[in-house]
């Protein structure tokens, strides 16, 4: 494909200071069982070019999902013309520095690839997750869902750049949802399509799978009977698959430099971080170390370049608690005048790259789950998000979990339903008091980060141990 | 516009005749279209960040045999020859999935005879037309947004001879203008033909607002007050009433926040009427089964729930009467009936309280009991007496819609504005919202 794409870059007539074609190709099957019951089968494949024209310093783009040549040649010509009458508006005159040469080649990690399992097969599994689920007639919903994903990008552009990605995605969910009168329950694996990695089936049936579903059954009946969760300011402990939205709300969209340059605020909102706080902002605890990391193998978004072609490599973001980079490539780094890390990303061939989140992580502290609990006198420990909501400055937020536990005297006591946190991201962060070890690190992501105009859902992983933050107001439901 | 369509609309056609004629005895298909011809021109600062086009056309084909069904999506270029032999990659394949994958008693075939067509043709600036149009215009604000426009179509047709096609021409503008300490008012403009003297004629309304925002915020204390949701607050609450809210299948299952207002549970006020109407005409009537929604669909009347959004395949399953509703049994026409409020008494009937322009981020906070979370955004300010004092710092909302659409719902205006869906997740999105402001009492804010 390389080698087409480049014969197709080398045909194209067109004037410009640079150009660059990046095609994708993406095939996803999605099978949902809805209480035992086949609730949705399908395969979606999308193939396209996206077509970047960079003239007097501003990129005009055309998309088109026709790869013939007079196709690609009528995207390029538009784009061109997109240029042109932008330049004499543009923002801020965009180098070819901005896409840099790139040749590289990267392949997700895979054990056991998506043939493994027939469609039937793999209906089977989902099948038998479900009727586990119901553990109970109060089981009013079991639902379970697999989604496989073979997405391969080639990029090819004018100052020399061959490049070429493909990915190995799966993404499983399934719950429970439990009712007694107007009590309603839902319990899922540690949330909703929380279990995203790069890699194959061995991610559908994992050696816990059986335990697991058993327990969510249990416990969303256990939901029914549990006290609400208390109203109080007290210490909250938070699981990993919770850390996973703190982080991905809280400290990543925060980051992002087009919020911060103003671009995200008529849609997605701005940041309540400056440009001048980078490499001086106080944003949390000493404890807090946040990397972005694209080489973990198996995190849901690992790679080797973004979609300009711009070198990826784990870097903090957060070192002790202070600011040191933003979530941005050379193009908003140069506008902003910040360092930043390659993370603008495109959905898909028919989008342009924007600041993105990639694998955003919480590094491990100090203190396994037991000696963590331990140190806590009064507080909730939470699971699972729920619900999520923060203001378009990342500051004031909401977010409810599926299941809590109190923590009493050290020890893990009654279990509690509805609950629900909120806080300022600054105060929030500034209260984390313990992280806990390597022990306690779990990875999760999620296929639905959305931002930008026109609108794009992305994929981004969040691994992160277990954090204890002092003085939070936690609640409960009801009205 | 009518070259492209007429070409989309012959090669579709064709499609469909060759996966008919492929078909075997014991089979069924549906084909849906969703494709656009789009202009994404992206602004901040009164400059342009981005712009670009995007040509794209997706297919979902549907293969029903025995009781058991699966789809392939596929591109559709238009290229006959291509399309076709995709199709027919695609057919073969879902032949073999099928015959593996189980039984779905409550799957729903094909069965009607309806047919429809609708072509919308608008006058959409050109590329170069564009940024010179708009941003003169705009040149001495912080005006940030974007514009999109072109052609979208929505097809279907299906094994049993039905088929719609529906095409259109148009065009959004969804802005912010924003004062240098962040303050901001939202604007849309949309339409399938554009009116400079009415574009100019919005910017300057948003103006005027953005005049009102000069003062420093207000901080108001977490409480309950008296607040004043105008139409595009509360479109943002009807937008996440499609989250299992109205659906049949998810009252069934445990799911949907009017549970409670079925069983007779909770209340709503008698001022509050939701409906489905299509015959504002800017989505198409059609679901995947081709089957046609009724002009009018009464969801909520005078505060009682009348009925809930049932597909086929949920009318088989719970043993109901199906009415149109898609396979998501979600809100694609929404309007809420408007009261007798005159919009410009609106500041003296809320007296003393909040007035809020935009709401941001909403989500359940506690789905069965109704409780709604999310922010105040742009345009938002602290009223005494009837007269705006000042803006007010963003706050966060957590009440229920059982109060606020209930007993607390104190007015509502007596015009319906209408809210574009300006959505472009994968594709434009099509139609919008159409809703009054309206004023309720002891609005809970927690932060």
């Amino acid at each position: 494909m390389i080698d087409e794409l480049s014969k197709l870059l080398s045909s194209l007539t067109v004037s410009a200071d640079w150009v660059g074609l990046r095609a994708t190709q993406e095939a996803s099957t999605h099978r949902t069982v809805r209480d035992g019951i086949p609730e949705y089968n399908s395969t979606s494949t999308t193939q396209g070019i996206m077509v970047e024209v960079l003239v007097n310093g501003q990129i005009g783009y055309a998309a088109t999902n026709s790869l013939t040549l007079e196709s690609v040649q009528a995207a390029a010509l538009t784009a061109q013309r997109h240029a042109i009458v932008a330049s004499k508006w543009a923002i801020y005159p965009t180098a070819i520095a901005a896409r840099p040469k790139v040749v590289e080649d990267y392949t997700s990690p895979i054990l056991k690839p998506f043939d493994a399992l027939t469609p039937g097969e793999i209906s089977e599994i989902l099948i038998k997750i479900c009727h586990t689920l119901k553990v109970s007639d109060q089981i009013v919903q079991t639902s379970a869902t697999a989604i496989t994903t073979e997405t391969e990008t080639w990029f090819v552009s004018s100052n020399g750049s061959e490049a070429h990605q493909k990915f190995w995605m799966i993404s499983t969910d399934y719950s429970a949802t439990a009712q007694e009168g107007a009590i309603v329950q839902r319990r899922s694996n540690n949330g909703g399509v929380a279990h995203c990695y790069q890699g194959g089936m061995e991610y559908l049936v994992t050696p816990d799978l059986w335990e697991r579903v058993q327990q969510i059954g249990t416990q969303a009946i256990e939901l029914l009977t549990a006290e609400e969760c208390p109203t109080e300011t007290t210490t909250l402990m938070l699981a990993p698959d919770q850390m996973l939205l703190q982080i991905h709300e809280s400290v990543g969209h925060p980051l992002e430099l087009d919020r911060i340059l103003g671009d995200e605020r008529n849609y997605a909102g701005g940041s309540f971080v400056k440009l001048e706080d980078f490499g001086k902002r106080v944003y949390g605890s000493p404890l807090m170390n946040i990397t972005f990391d694209p080489t973990v193998s198996g995190e849901f978004a690992s790679y080797r370049f973004d979609d300009t072609g711009t070198p990826a490599t784990r870097e903090y973001l957060i070192k002790e608690g202070t600011l040191m980079r933003g979530l941005g490539s050379l193009e908003s780094q140069a506008r902003a005048g910040v360092p930043g890390v390659a993370s603008t990303r495109a959905s898909s061939w028919n989008r342009p790259p924007i600041d993105r989140m990639g694998n955003l992580n919480l590094e491990p502290g100090n203190g396994n789950f037991q000696e963590t609990i331990a140190s806590i006198d009064r507080g909730v420990f939470m699971e699972a998000n729920r619900s999520w909501s923060i203001d378009d400055q990342r500051h004031k937020f909401q977010f409810s979990c599926e299941y809590g536990k109190l923590i009493e005297n050290g020890k893990l006591t009654k279990t509690v339903r509805n609950p629900n946190y909120r806080g300022i991201t600054p105060t929030f962060w500034g209260s984390l008091v313990n992280v806990g070890d390597r022990s306690t690190w779990q990875m999760y992501g999620t296929p639905f980060c959305g931002k930008g105009e026109p609108n794009q859902a992305i994929r981004v992983g969040h691994g992160s141990p277990i954090a204890v933050f002092a003085n939070v107001e936690v609640f409960g439901g009801g009205s | 516009m009518s070259q492209t369509v007429s070409f989309l609309e012959s090669s579709f056609d064709q499609l469909v005749a060759a996966i008919g004629n492929s078909l075997k005895p014991d089979e069924h298909f549906t084909l849906s279209l969703t494709s656009e011809q789009s202009q994404f021109t992206r602004f901040n600062h009164a400059k342009v960040r981005q712009t670009g086009s995007v040509n794209d056309g997706t297919l979902a084909l549907t293969l029903m045999r025995d009781q058991r069904s699966s789809y392939h999506e596929f591109p559709f270029t238009g290229d006959v020859e291509v399309d076709r032999s995709r199709a027919k990659t695609a057919l073969e394949a879902l032949r073999k999935e099928v015959s593996q994958i189980p039984i779905n008693p409550y799957l729903v075939f094909p069965s009607g005879t309806a047919t429809s067509r609708e072509i919308y043709t608008g006058e959409l600036l050109t590329i170069e037309e564009v940024v010179p149009t708009l941003l003169p215009v705009v040149a001495d604000l912080d005006f940030t947004g974007i514009y999109a426009a072109g052609l979208m179509i929505r097809a279907y047709a299906d094994s049993v001879g039905q088929k719609h096609w529906f095409a259109t021409d148009s065009f959004s503008l969804d802005y912010s203008l924003f004062t240098p300490d962040g303050q901001a008012v939202k604007g849309t403009f949309a339409g399938d033909l554009w009116n400079q003297a009415a574009y100019a004629a919005k910017i300057q309304e948003s103006r005027t607002q953005i005049s009102l925002l000069s003062q420093t915020p207000k901080s108001i204390d977490r409480g309950h007050y008296r607040t004043y949701l105008a139409p595009a607050a509360i479109a943002e609450m009807i937008e996440i009433l499609s989250w299992g809210g109205v659906s049949e299948a998810s009252y069934q299952q445990g799911g949907s926040c009017f549970a409670a207002l079925r069983r007779g549970e909770k209340k709503l006020s008698p001022k509050f009427t939701l409906r489905e109407n299509f015959r504002h005409g800017l989505v198409p009537r059609f679901n995947e089964l081709g089957e046609v929604a009724p002009l009018e669909l009464p969801i909520i009347e005078t505060g009682e729930m009348v009925n809930m959004l049932i597909s086929s395949k949920t009318a088989k399953e719970y043993k109901l009467a199906a009415n149109g509703a898609d396979q998501q049994e979600g809100l694609r026409s929404p309007e809420i009936a408007p009261g007798d409020l005159p919009s410009d008494q609106i500041l003296a009937a809320l007296g003393t309280g909040l007035y809020l322009s935009n709401l941001h981020y909403l989500n359940w906070s506690d789905r069965p009991t109704g409780r709604i979370t999310g922010m105040t955004r742009y345009a938002c300010f602290w009223v005494e007496n009837g007269e705006i004092v000042a803006p007010i710092e963003n706050l966060r909302f957590d009440d229920s819609l059982y109060q606020f659409w209930g007993e607390n719902l104190v007015a509502l205006t007596n015009v319906q504005e209408f809210i574009p869906d300006v959505g472009t997740y994968e594709h434009r999105n099509l139609g919008g919202t159409w809703v009054p402001g309206m004023i309720v009492n002891d609005f809970t804010y927690t932060l």
